[in-house]
């Protein structure tokens, strides 16, 4: 008995080093510089953060099936470069909007299919897919640039616009995230989820379609990387073919400093929001204080492995 | 040579062992019975120091001692044979036997093979093995990969082993063979500590008994001056009456017709029926082809030909889920790899069969949810003092019973078990006992594969026999002995 209630302690303060971690490291940055605190530079944070946060949110349905997914930028770029090559060629926005969208779903499912009907390894399938997305999009670009996106208020609004003082992309994020949260918390898919992640043959045994859960999945992820871009895109007025390269690094740390297990059926998208603005706030304060870009990159790798190994050593 | 006296330990202030002995003379097999979570385990890792005793002596030899760590107890000459065997697949049987003790060059870290090899050979033939030492480990069957981590443990000149559930995944030709060698082990003065639930075989082998119930000790009895009941009430703390509840269901009409299911290698030509409220069991030595047969029924592996029927139409199943809407439901063998999600909770665990009546719409109702747990907890007695304690931190028995509930959730007209009662203590598998009773009176028919023949010829109304793919016989179970069962799961004359 008591170690069971013990364990459930202990539940939570695990849950809780995310928060800590986030809390001592904005303690840090304010006291060496407290412009880091003022409203704009806040909002200015969570406007950076946005983007990797949506895709992250995505990057932890994945994880949490057990799988991951490599192809997330390549992804991004393919869907904001064909949504606008079609708004440069004369599409109406937002259809061709809602096309990108559809676009990212599809090429997030064609993941799901190669490791689910195909059984690849999801680190082996993303990664040619993530290979294969990344050369289209070179070959649909000619590896230039694409702009002249036309001046539709709903497109530009997606990356530049405010919203009662909010950054629209800021509100985007928060939104997807309500979703995803109530999605994960409540809905039979949500449990099944974890369920295929805990305990796959189980799960299949128990009568779960473990194959058409991970395909949704997958689906999921290409559809917010695909938002994800459409931001991206209006935010830069343009789509770059080079676009979203290492961001699925930063949306597995997101994932993993939110404390859910790479091995999948446990963790929560809470975690994952708070590891995102980690990431942000460092990349952000860092700059604010001044540290060199080049040894930025060490302190983001130092803090990933300092979260991995306290979660490891339940050092709390 | 050994006694444990007075020996106290408790995890975070909840006392798992008070004031436990045990002793053990030279030769002696003794064996250790309890319940789950009566504290075998714990005391065994206290004697080899995984865990550090809180209070009371160990002496070794006359000598106090305190190990530190297993390392320490196995030089001393206290060798564990785990239930998971700690065998490496890949790597030759010789160099499983002398991994971490390899003969080398000098100092060099240059290996001896050869001379290994023929040695592995020598002493793994001592103890009735005669095998190639250079195969893979892989290649050997569970029971011979037990006898090559006995001679690991003799290897380091143990002088007692303790050998916890050795007999669960054997066969019952393995098992004679890991009793001739404990036997002969013995002759030389080799002692063991043998932990197991099955009764029989500890009367079998062992010469005295200790027995734990909650943590303390209940008493040590000679096998010669004891008997089964006492054991069973010593261990539980009261008497069970009989082991099986008296069986008087009306057997209905043919619910489930399967003709000709076959799936090569691992059977062909299977013909059965089973009727509402009827217990079939499937007995056989393990690789008869048993759960393979269920796993094809239930949409899991795919059969390459045959027919089911259920209620006269025939039906394809393809998936588990095909299953579930026929109305079957299939307690897994394996309880923690096919039965349970370990990090849910109980509750989610129940929940994991019954999506479609605890939600609407693809949302899930928390008050459904926690109905159908209630419900299950009061008419299986699960043992938890919250639906949301991890399914993990349950003893074997309210395990089972968790994935019992999830399938009686939903009310299924076919229940298959695979072994029910595998590592389930004496008071759990009666209840389980009296469930498929209840089940089978409410009119559900119930496949029911089983390795103990007692349990088959306690709780079976029929009783198919397999023999490497082949059912042998089809047998009423009136006055049938487990001799009769044998003679046809070892491939005697055909009956079907």
């Amino acid at each position: 008995m008591s170690s069971t209630t013990a364990k459930s302690k202990q539940g939570v303060l695990q849950k809780l080093v995310p928060f800590l971690g986030l809390f001592l490291i904005i303690t840090i940055i304010t006291i060496l510089n407290p412009d880091f605190l003022s409203v704009n530079n806040l909002l200015n944070v969570l406007r950076q953060v946005s983007i990797n946060a949506i895709i992250a949110f995505g990057m932890t349905f994945v994880i949490l099936t057990g799988g991951i997914d490599l192809s997330v930028g390549s992804i991004l770029a393919l869907t904001g470069a064909v949504t606008a090559g079609m708004m440069a060629g004369g599409t109406d926005p937002i259809l061709a909007m809602l096309l990108g969208l559809i676009l990212g779903a599809l090429l997030g499912a064609v993941n799901g299919i190669l490791i689910s009907k195909g059984n690849v390894a999801p680190f082996i399938a993303t990664l040619a897919t993530m290979t294969i997305y990344r050369g289209l999009t070179l070959v649909y670009t000619e590896g230039r640039p694409i702009s002249g996106l036309g001046d539709s208020l709903t497109f530009q609004m997606l990356g530049k616009g405010y919203f009662f003082g909010i950054p629209v992309p800021v509100v985007t994020m928060l939104v997807s995230f309500g979703i995803l949260y109530f999605i994960l918390k409540k809905t039979t898919f949500g449990r099944r989820v974890y369920a295929v992640g805990g305990n796959e043959e189980a799960s299949k045994l128990s009568g779960i379609k473990t194959g058409r859960i991970k395909i949704y999945v997958y689906a999921l992820t290409g559809f917010l990387s695909a938002l994800a871009a459409l931001i991206l895109t209006s935010r830069l007025n343009s789509a770059q073919p080079t676009a979203g390269q290492m961001f699925e690094l930063d949306a597995i740390a997101a994932v993993v400093l939110g404390g859910t297990s790479l091995t999948g059926g446990r963790g929560w998208i809470v975690g994952t929001l708070i590891g995102a603005l980690i990431i942000g706030v460092l990349n952000n304060g860092l700059n604010l204080i001044g540290v060199s870009s080049f040894f930025q990159q060490v302190v983001k790798g130092l803090v990933i492995l300092f979260a991995v190994l306290i979660d490891r050593k339940k050092l709390i | 040579m050994l006694q444990m006296k007075a020996i106290t330990k408790a995890f975070s202030g909840n006392v798992v062992l008070r004031d436990v002995q045990f002793d053990l003379e030279p030769g002696e097999i003794h064996a250790l019975m309890g319940e789950n979570g009566a504290g075998k385990s714990t005391m065994m890792k206290v004697l080899t120091g995984i865990h550090p005793k809180d209070g009371g002596t160990i002496h070794w030899k006359g000598k106090e001692v305190t190990f530190k760590t297993p390392q320490e107890a196995e030089e001393a000459g206290i060798a564990v044979i785990h239930q998971e065997l700690n065998i490496l697949p890949y790597l030759s049987i010789a160099e499983n036997l002398f991994l971490g003790k390899e003969e080398t060059l000098g100092k060099t870290g240059i290996l001896k093979t050869k001379k290994m090899e023929t040695e592995a050979k020598e002493r793994l033939a001592a103890l009735g093995l005669h095998i190639d030492p250079a195969a893979e480990a892989a290649t050997l069957s569970v029971g011979q990969q037990q006898i090559v981590e006995i001679a690991r443990a003799l290897s380091s000149n143990a002088e007692v082993i303790i050998m916890d559930e050795p007999t669960a995944a054997l066969t019952d030709r393995e098992i004679e063979q890991l009793f001739k060698t404990v036997r002969a082990l013995k002759e030389q003065g080799v002692a063991f500590i043998y932990i197991s639930h099955r009764m029989e075989e500890i009367f079998a082998i062992c010469d005295r008994i200790t027995v734990l119930r909650d943590g303390e000790w209940v008493g040590v009895k000679r096998i010669s001056d004891t008997n089964f009941d006492e054991i069973v009430q010593m261990m539980v703390g009261r008497a069970l009456g009989d082991r099986f509840p008296t069986r008087t269901c009306e057997i209905g009409d043919t619910v489930l017709e399967v003709t000709g299911l076959t799936r090569e290698p691992y059977f062909r030509d299977i013909s059965f029926d089973v009727k509402q409220g009827e217990i079939v069991a499937l007995a056989g030595l393990m690789g008869a082809g048993r759960t393979e047969i269920v796993q094809s029924l239930f949409g899991y592996r795919k059969a390459s030909a045959g027919e089911v029927k259920i209620n006269g139409k025939v039906v394809k199943i393809r998936t588990p889920y095909d299953a579930i809407g026929h109305g079957l439901a299939y307690v897994t063998e394996d309880r923690k790899s096919e039965g349970l999600i370990l990090d849910f909770s109980v509750e989610e665990n129940i929940s994991l069969t019954n999506f479609k009546d605890l939600s609407a719409n693809g949302l899930m109702s928390a008050k459904k949810e926690r109905a159908l747990f209630d419900r299950m907890k009061e008419r299986l007695g699960i043992r938890t003092s919250s639906p949301e304690l991890p399914v993990k931190s349950l003893s074997g028995g309210n395990q089972q019973k968790v994935v019992l509930s999830k399938w009686l959730g939903t009310n299924p007209s076919i229940l298959i078990l695979d072994e029910p009662t595998r590592g389930v203590d004496v008071g759990a598998k009666k209840e389980i006992y009296s469930i498929m009773n209840e089940l089978a009176e409410k009119g559900v028919a119930i496949i029911m594969i089983s390795s103990e023949l007692p349990e088959v010829l306690g709780m079976a109304d029929r009783v198919l026999v397999m023999h490497e793919g082949k059912l042998t016989a089809n047998l009423d179970n009136q006055d049938l002995t487990q001799e009769q069962i044998m003679h046809y799961a070892t491939g005697g004359g055909a009956r079907v």
